[in-house]
C-alpha cells in the first residue's frame, strides 16, 4: 500500500495535523513501509472471528447519579492560553470579520 | 548513611520504623544523588524538594495536582493539572512523596527514551546507550538509586522493556487492576500503570497501594491487590511454566537467547516444571498493534487543541505525529473494516492463543527485549526497527494479561530481564515466580558505576 503524497496532505487535514513540505514527505515515504508490513494481517484467517475492542469484559458501567461539587472556575482555566471574563477564548466557527 | 539510596522500598520502611534514619534524612540523601547524577542520565524532568515521606518518582504521563505535569511534550511542558491521578493519590494516603517527575518518549510514544521534546534519558550502564522506553525515567531512576521506587505506564511494553535495558523489576498489570484516571490517555484499550521497582517484593507492596476500582474508570472493577509475604515465599515446586517457542526464534540475539535459557533452567531446578507452549498468532501481533494503538492514539489526541490547556497542535513531536497520521489513515472512510476491525480480529486470536496456552500452565516466560539496549541514536530514522523491539511485550497488552520483567543476567556488560506472563487478574503468581527466581540468583545486587 503506497500512500501519496496527496493522501497525505487529506489525512493531515483529517488530524488538524500541520505538516511541512519535507514532512509530508517524509510521511508519505514512512507510512507506506508502516502500511505494507500491517498488509500481513490479511493472511490471518479472520473469518467467523469476532474482534476485541476491550479486554475488561465490562460494559455500560453506570455510577450513582449524585451531585459532586466540580474543580473552581480558576483552576479550571488556569492552564488556557487565552480567557475572557470566565471563558475559554476559541477560535470563531464562523467568520464574523 | 552513605548507603541509604540503596535500600529498596521494603527495607527503606523497616529501617523507618526502627528509627535508623528520619524521612527527611532519606529525602536529602535522595535529592543529594539526583543532584548529582542525574545531570547525565537526564532521567528527572522536574525534582521536587521533598522533606518527608518516602520518595517516588512519577513518570510525566500521570498527572499531579499543582505540579507540572508535561507528558514530555512542547505541548505540555507548562500544563499543571488542578487534579491528582488516583495512583498519585493512593500513593499519598500510604505516606509517599514525589521526589519528581521522570522523563520518557512524548506522550509515552516510543521504546528507546528518545522521543521525550527534553532530550533522550540514557542508561545508567552505559551512558552511550539507550535504557528503553517508554517510561524511560522511571527505570534510568531506580537502577541509579534516585528513588525509592516509580511508577510507569505501559501499553506495548513501556514498562518491562526499559526495566529488561536497565536491570530493574517492573510490572505490567492486568487490564482493568489499576485506575488510569489521570493517566495522559495514549491508546485506551490498552494503557495500564504500574511500577518499576528495586525488588519483586517492592513490586507486591506498590500494587497493593495503587489498585483497586476508584468509580473513575470504568474498566476498573477489581478489588484491591492483596498478597501476604508467605503467599509470595510460597515457592515454585510443581508450577507449570510456559516457554513458547515463537519468542526464541529469528531476531533474537543469541546471548540474550543463552541468558533467558539459563534462567529458565533455574526456574526448573527451583521446581517448575518446563512446558513447551505455542502462541501462533504471536508473528501478526505487532502488525495489529500498530493499527490499533495509532488508531486510538490519533482519537485521543485529538484533545490537544491548545485552547483549554497546553500549546496548539504545531508543537507535537515527530513520532506522535507519525502515529496521529497512521490512525488517522487506519480510521478514515472506506478504510475501517480493512485495519482496525480486522486488526481488531487478529487481536482476539492473539488472545486466544493465551487462553489455549494458559489451560496447559500457570505462566509463561520468555526474553522482554530480543536485545539488550541498543546505542543512542541507532535506530531512531527508522520506525519499523523500532517498533520491532516491542515484539515480545505488545500481546501482554493486546490479550489484558499482567507481565513482569526482572533481571536476569547481563550480555557483554547490559542487563537482560527475563518476561514472566500471567492469566488476566493472576499478578499473584508471576510475582510468586518473579519472586523465587530473584531469591535464588544474585543479580539484583549488581549496580550500575555512575
Amino acid at each position: 500500500m503506497r500512500l501519496t503524497k496527496d493522501q497525505v496532505k487529506h489525512v493531515a487535514k483529517l488530524a488538524n495535523l500541520p505538516l511541512s513540505d519535507k514532512e509530508e514527505e517524509l510521511y508519505s515515504e514512512q507510512l507506506s513501509k508502516i502500511l505494507e508490513y500491517v498488509d500481513q494481517l490479511n493472511s490471518v484467517d479472520t473469518k467467523d472471528v469476532e474482534p476485541t475492542f476491550n479486554v475488561s469484559g465490562q460494559e455500560n458501567v453506570m455510577r450513582k447519579d449524585e451531585t459532586e461539587s466540580s474543580l473552581p472556575q480558576e483552576e479550571v482555566l488556569q492552564n488556557a492560553s487565552k480567557k475572557e471574563r470566565g471563558f475559554f477564548v476559541t477560535k470563531g466557527v464562523f467568520d464574523n470579520g | 548513611m552513605a548507603d541509604l539510596t540503596s535500600l529498596t522500598l521494603t527495607q527503606t520502611i523497616k529501617a523507618l520504623e526502627k528509627k535508623e534514619f528520619s524521612e527527611l534524612e532519606l529525602n536529602k540523601a535522595y535529592l543529594e544523588r539526583i543532584k548529582s547524577i542525574n545531570p547525565k542520565l537526564n532521567a528527572y524532568l522536574e525534582t521536587l524538594e521533598s522533606k518527608k515521606g518516602i520518595p517516588t518518582a512519577i513518570k510525566d504521563v500521570i498527572s499531579t495536582r499543582g505540579i507540572k505535569t508535561t507528558a514530555a511534550s512542547k505541548v505540555l511542558e507548562n500544563y499543571i493539572p488542578s487534579y491528582n491521578a488516583t495512583v498519585i493519590n493512593r500513593l499519598l494516603e500510604n505516606g509517599i512523596s514525589i521526589i519528581g517527575k521522570t522523563n520518557h518518549d512524548e506522550f509515552a510514544m516510543g521504546g528507546s527514551g528518545e522521543n521525550s521534546a527534553f532530550g533522550p534519558t540514557k542508561n545508567p550502564w552505559d551512558l552511550t546507550k539507550v535504557p528503553g522506553g517508554s517510561s524511560a525515567g522511571s527505570a534510568a531512576a531506580i537502577a541509579a538509586d534516585l528513588c525509592t521506587f516509580s511508577l510507569g505506564s505501559d501499553t506495548g511494553g513501556s514498562i518491562r522493556q526499559p526495566a529488561s535495558l536497565c536491570g530493574v523489576v517492573g510490572l505490567k498489570t492486568s487490564y482493568g487492576r489499576v485506575s488510569r484516571y489521570g493517566l495522559i490517555a495514549m491508546a485506551s484499550s490498552l494503557d495500564s500503570i504500574g511500577p518499576v521497582t528495586k525488588s519483586v517484593e517492592d513490586a507486591v507492596l506498590v500494587l497493593e497501594w495503587i489498585s483497586g476500582s476508584d468509580g473513575y474508570d470504568s474498566n476498573c472493577k477489581s478489588k484491591k491487590f492483596t498478597m501476604q509475604p508467605p503467599r509470595l515465599q510460597a515457592g515454585i515446586k510443581g508450577l507449570k511454566v510456559g516457554v513458547p517457542k515463537e519468542y526464541f526464534g529469528e531476531g533474537l540475539d543469541p546471548k540474550v537467547k543463552k541468558i533467558v535459557q539459563v534462567a529458565i533452567k533455574k526456574l526448573e531446578s527451583l521446581g517448575a516444571q518446563i512446558v513447551e507452549v505455542s502462541l501462533p498468532h504471536s508473528e501478526y501481533a505487532l502488525a495489529a498493534y500498530y493499527i490499533i494503538v495509532p488508531s486510538e492514539v490519533s482519537s485521543n489526541m485529538a484533545r490537544f487543541d491548545g485552547i483549554r490547556y497546553g500549546k496548539g497542535r504545531e508543537n507535537i513531536g515527530a513520532e506522535v505525529k507519525r502515529r496521529i497520521m497512521l490512525g488517522t489513515y487506519a480510521l478514515s472512510a472506506g478504510y475501517w473494516d480493512d485495519y482496525y476491525a480486522k486488526a481488531a480480529k487478529v487481536r482476539t486470536l492473539v488472545k486466544g492463543d493465551f487462553e489455549k496456552a494458559f489451560e496447559k500452565v500457570d505462566v509463561i516466560v520468555g526474553p522482554v527485549s530480543p536485545t539488550t539496549a541498543w546505542n543512542l541514536g541507532e535506530k531512531i530514522d527508522d520506525p519499523l526497527t523500532m517498533y520491532l523491539q516491542d515484539i515480545y511485550t505488545i500481546s501482554a497488552n493486546l490479550a489484558g494479561i499482567p507481565g513482569l520483567s526482572v533481571p536476569c543476567g547481563f550480555s557483554d556488560g547490559l542487563p537482560v530481564g527475563l518476561q514472566i506472563l500471567g492469566k488476566h487478574f493472576d499478578e499473584e503468581t508471576i510475582l510468586k515466580v518473579g519472586y523465587a527466581y530473584e531469591q535464588a540468583t544474585n543479580w539484583k545486587k549488581e549496580k550500575p558505576k555512575i
